[in-house]
Formats: structure tokens, C-alpha cells, sequence
């Protein structure tokens, strides 16, 4: 089991790292946008993963947040690219 | 056995949020990028959750991860929409092979009337 979650971390890294790839080389200003929304959803996986492999509860807590304050800042920039204040 | 099970579903998870970043990195424009990462990297995460909470059995751990399966699922395609959305807004062309574009239809028929 613990050969498998390392594994599984391991296949995460490799994620996250062609997700970088995509923020650097990334064309226009959407498309780091995309990949940056990935990373933090990527990054919630990863977390799950770690409280398993840890058993401890809290990288739970760790996730959850991280998915709501990924979800607020990819909007916050969906709004930026559009071209409005947030309020609008 | 249960975590047998676990295991399963949390392999097929990362087999989805490992391909969902090579769309990401292979496809040509933003808009089939954005498309192919959310679907696939959204429905590899949650599988990861479930399995980590099918691992872990009832309690804490298993708790916290359906609730945050709950709020990927929820705000993961929010999120894709709105940036679809911003990206068109802010300019960014659709490529070539694309022949229908009926958000432009419905915006100039809304200015017509």
C-alpha cells in the first residue's frame, strides 16, 4: 500500500510539473490561467494522497480549503481577463 | 478488501489527472486545453477522494474527503466556465477548423434587436 501511494505521489509530481510547463510557456494570459486552475486542483489530489500515506486527518483540512480558495482565485482572474472589476 | 477497492479507484484517478495534463500541454488552443484538462483532471480527483475515503472507512478522514470531493465537483466546471468565458471576452481567437461560433450569433442577433 505504501509502495502504491508513493507511486501515486510520484505520477502527481510528473502532473504538476507539465502543468508548470504550461504556465511558463503558455501563449497568452488564459492559458496560464487554465493551467494554474489545474495545478490547484491537482494539488487537492495530491493532499488526499499525503493523508493517506501519513494518516493524519488534517492534510484533509488542507484540501478542502485549498479547493475553495483555488476555486475564488481562478474566478477573481476570470474576471480580470474579462476586463471588469470584481464587483461587476 | 475495502482497500483493495480503494486502491482501484484511486489508480484510475491518477491515470485521468496524468492525462488530462498531457492535453493540457499537447492541444493547440485554449479553449480545447481548458475543455479537455477540466473534465478529465475534475473526474480524476474526485475518484482520488472517493478512494481515499473508501481507504480510510468511516470517520475523519473519510468525512473531510467526500465533502471535498463535493466542492470539486461543484466549483471545478464553475470555474472552467468562467474562465471560457473571460478568455473569449479578452480576445483570444478560435483556430482555424472551427466553423460554428454561437456565442458571435448570439451576441450580434442581441445587438440587432
Amino acid at each position: 500500500m505504501e509502495g502504491f501511494l508513493y507511486i501515486g505521489l510520484g505520477v502527481l509530481v510528473v502532473a504538476s510539473y507539465l502543468c508548470l510547463y504550461r504556465i511558463g510557456r503558455g501563449p497568452t494570459p488564459p492559458d496560464r490561467t487554465v493551467a494554474i486552475d489545474i495545478l490547484g486542483v491537482i494539488l487537492v489530489g495530491f493532499c488526499a494522497l499525503l493523508s493517506l500515506l501519513t494518516k493524519k486527518d488534517f492534510y484533509m483540512s488542507v484540501a478542502i480549503a485549498w479547493a475553495l480558495l483555488s476555486f475564488i482565485g481562478t474566478v477573481a482572474l476570470a474576471k480580470y481577463l474579462e476586463g471588469k472589476g470584481l464587483d461587476e | 478488501m475495502s482497500e483493495y477497492i480503494g486502491l482501484a479507484l484511486i489508480a484510475v484517478g491518477l491515470v485521468f489527472d496524468l492525462f488530462g495534463c498531457v492535453g493540457l500541454v499537447r492541444l493547440p488552443d485554449v479553449y480545447t486545453r481548458l475543455q479537455a484538462a477540466t473534465k478529465c483532471v475534475t473526474l480524476g480527483t474526485c475518484l482520488i477522494l472517493v478512494g481515499s475515503c473508501v481507504c480510510a472507512g468511516l470517520g475523519p478522514t473519510g468525512a473531510k474527503a467526500l465533502v471535498c470531493m463535493l466542492f470539486v465537483l461543484v466549483t471545478s466546471p464553475t470555474a472552467a466556465h468562467a474562465l471560457a468565458r473571460g478568455a473569449y471576452r479578452s480576445g483570444v481567437k478560435l483556430e482555424p477548423p472551427v466553423v460554428v461560433d454561437k456565442f458571435a450569433d448570439a451576441q450580434a442577433e442581441s445587438e440587432e434587436a
